[in-house]
């Protein structure tokens, strides 16, 4: 489904990406951890194809084609979603108008806005004084709407109360569940998300690069263990030329 | 609160030559039947808020060039009729005339006294509560002329009472020049809702002159909205609020194409203790340039006044200069303001493309969101068709 070459990428002429290669299949999913500032989000935002994530090498493929070239819009419609780690507020643009305007195939606004404890939001602009774990579920309504085949979840739990994590959880499993070809790959630093969304696979970025691909779960409690640090040193990281080596 | 535009220059009000205009016009014959006007100048008002099938309105006021072509009330206690006609029914009247706009403020007012066409009069008796607006047509049908008109609105104490203003030219119009003076009385315990819709050609030049009196317990809330061309506009009316309690209102709504120039601002003075007001401008400029412009005075105690100016740039071309201004006379005034001038964030337009909308549809939906008409609080109807226009406006800026 997604295919990561090589992929170089700054920010305002600064390098945060250095040749990251990595591959998610059809029907499967990656938890993508590292230190703040590591270059998740920018990931996130290169594959997106938001601008100021500048491509100086490498090739995004999605479904078998290059799209390095094509527009926002262009890979929102041919099946890629995100959900923002921070949205911005659209003043003037209810979440109704939104969800509206963006929906694909069969989507019931008052119905999912009540599931995600939104209903009275809908008639509100869009994160217009949301608060954090109402942005996230705002975003979660979107993404519904949007129905995407490859789903990009950038720390879908952080600063969401422990009830509602189970309603992000149930509602991002939902998203990849739609068809069983969907796609996922989500940032996360604790791994709360994993009773309900279950990665089969895991990475770890370090300062722009990619230091190992694995077990999410056995990568998590190295981490847990040792910190980034451990998680740097460790020797399973990929060796040169085999970016997709899993450890076992 | 200030950009200057690609040629670096601040705007300066366009200039009008007042004797570069046709002073006299074809009389146009009376129409007692309105759907003898022709379809396109049918439309044409239409886009300006007047409906000339009276669906849903108490009445209706059709002025061309200087011609009284239609004027009827069809809501008793309502009077609707040109000001001419007004001055001979009502001796009284003539009180009510540049009363509370000067005849001597500058040479547009001057012009509007020396060689008058017309305008409408339109009034609630005392207690008389209108459920649906009157309107009023203010057109010009020839090229090359001025219009002067002269227009009083009086919401008689304890009445209720909408207007709708369209000003809109025949589509062959290129040049001309409006001049409009506007008094309007809000009597004791009152309330006048007056909407202003201006759709004018690339060519003409508008210098409406307007004040209004609020009384005690009175209420008046003015809505404008410019979205066509228009070449020259600049207006700067004025509420006073002479009785305990009133209240007034102005929110604007301008869209600014390239080569129009808009002086826009919206002024009221507190003159009574427990007034308020609030002033709200939303500007939008896809090339032209915008001088947004409000005043709030406190003169009296427990007062409390608010002044709102957003401005939004679509283009590397034109202006937006918003220019508040706060003044108190005395402690102890509740007067704020906030300003905001920027382009349209790439961020906010991006996360509408992340959905999946184009480009083009992500700034027509946030700069629709940004041009909110719902605070106007107008009648369902005519708040679709500006959400309409709004639509048109934004393809041909694009
Ligand atoms: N829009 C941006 N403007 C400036 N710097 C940015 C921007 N986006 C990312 N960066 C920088 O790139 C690096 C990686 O950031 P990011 O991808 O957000 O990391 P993470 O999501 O892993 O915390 C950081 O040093 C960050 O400051
Ligand atoms: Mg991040």
């Amino acid at each position: 489904m997604l295919k990561i070459e090589g992929l170089t990428v700054s920010v305002f002429g600064q390098r945060v990406l250095s040749d990251v290669n990595l591959r998610i299949r059809k029907g499967g999913s990656m938890a993508l951890l590292g230190p703040n500032g590591s270059g998740k989000t920018s990931l996130l935002m290169a594959i997106m194809g938001l601008s100021g994530y500048k491509i100086t090498k490498g090739d995004i493929i999605f479904k078998g084609r290059r799209i390095n070239d094509l527009s926002v819009d262009e890979r929102a419609r041919l099946g890629i979603g995100i959900m923002f780690q921070r949205p911005p507020a659209i003043r003037g643009v209810k979440l109704r108008q939104m969800v509206d305007m963006t929906q694909r195939g069969d989507f019931n606004a008052d119905r999912e806005a009540g599931e995600l404890n939104l209903r009275e939001f809908l008639d509100r602009d869009t994160n217009v004084g949301f608060s954090g774990g109402e942005l996230k579920r705002s975003e979660l309504l979107q993404m519904l709407a949007h129905s995407p085949q490859l789903s990009l979840f950038d720390e879908p739990e952080s600063g969401v109360d422990l009830e509602n994590i189970v309603l992000v959880g149930k509602i991002m499993s939902r998203i990849l569940n739609k068809n069983k070809d969907n796609a996922g790959l989500l940032i996360t630093h604790t791994g709360c998300i994993f009773d309900y969304v279950k990665p089969d696979e895991g990475c770890v970025l370090v300062g722009g690069r990619l230091h190992c691909i694995g077990d999410p779960m056995s990568i998590l409690k190295t981490i847990a263990k040792h910190g980034y640090e451990g998680c740097i040193a460790c020797k399973r990281k990929i060796p040169e030329g085999d970016s997709r080596k899993p450890v076992k | 609160m200030q950009t200057k535009n690609s040629r670096g220059r601040f705007p300066k009000a366009g200039q009008v030559d007042i004797g570069s205009y046709k002073s006299s016009a074809k009389d146009k014959p009376y129409l007692k039947d309105l759907r003898r006007v022709r379809p396109d100048q049918k439309k044409n008002m239409l886009s300006a808020g007047v409906d000339l099938s009276n669906r849903h309105r108490s009445g209706t006021y059709v002025q061309m060039d200087h011609s009284v072509v239609h004027s009827q009330s069809l809501y008793p206690g309502v009077e609707v009729m040109s000001t001419t006609e007004a001055l001979k029914k009502y001796d009284w009247l003539e009180d009510y005339f540049w009363k509370i706009v000067s005849n001597d403020a500058d040479e547009f007012t001057r012009q509007a006294e020396v060689q008058p066409h017309h305008g409408y009069f339109l009034r609630a008796q005392a207690g008389v509560k209108a459920v649906y607006p009157l309107q009023a047509c203010l057109f010009i049908n020839e090229d090359n002329i001025i219009q002067n008109v002269h227009n009083i609105i009086i919401a008689e104490e304890g009445s209720d009472l909408q207007v709708i203003t369209g000003c809109a030219t025949a589509s062959d119009v290129r040049r001309g020049l409006h001049i409009g003076i506007s008094e309007f009385y809000v009597k004791k315990g009152a309330k006048l809702t007056f909407t202003m819709i201006h759709n004018w050609a690339d060519d003409i030049s508008v210098r409406p002159r307007t004040a209004t009196l609020v009384e005690e317990g009175g209420t008046f809330l003015s809505n404008y909205i410019c979205l066509e061309p228009v070449k020259t506009l600049q207006m700067y009316p004025k509420a006073e609020l002479v009785g305990r309690g009133a209240m007034a209102r102005y929110s604007s709504i301008l869209f600014a194409l390239p080569g129009a120039h808009m002086d826009v601002g919206s002024r009221v003075i507190l003159k009574a203790e427990g007034s308020k007001a609030e002033v709200v401008s939303r500007a939008v400029s896809a090339g032209g340039d915008v001088i947004a412009r409000g005043h709030l005075r406190g003169e009296a105690q427990g007062i409390k006044a608010h002044l709102e100016c957003r401005g939004l740039m679509l283009s590397e071309k034109g202006l937006i200069h918003a220019i508040p201004e706060l003044e108190a006379t005395i402690e102890g005034v509740d007067l704020s303001h906030e300003a905001a001038v920027g382009k349209i964030a790439r961020d906010e337009i991006e996360y509408l493309m992340a959905r999946g909308l184009s480009e083009g549809e992500a700034q027509a939906a946030i700069v629709r969101g940004f041009l909110d008409t719902s605070i106007m609080g107008l009648p369902r109807e005519l708040q679709k068709q500006i959400d309409t226009a709004i639509s048109t406006c934004e393809k041909e800026a694009f």
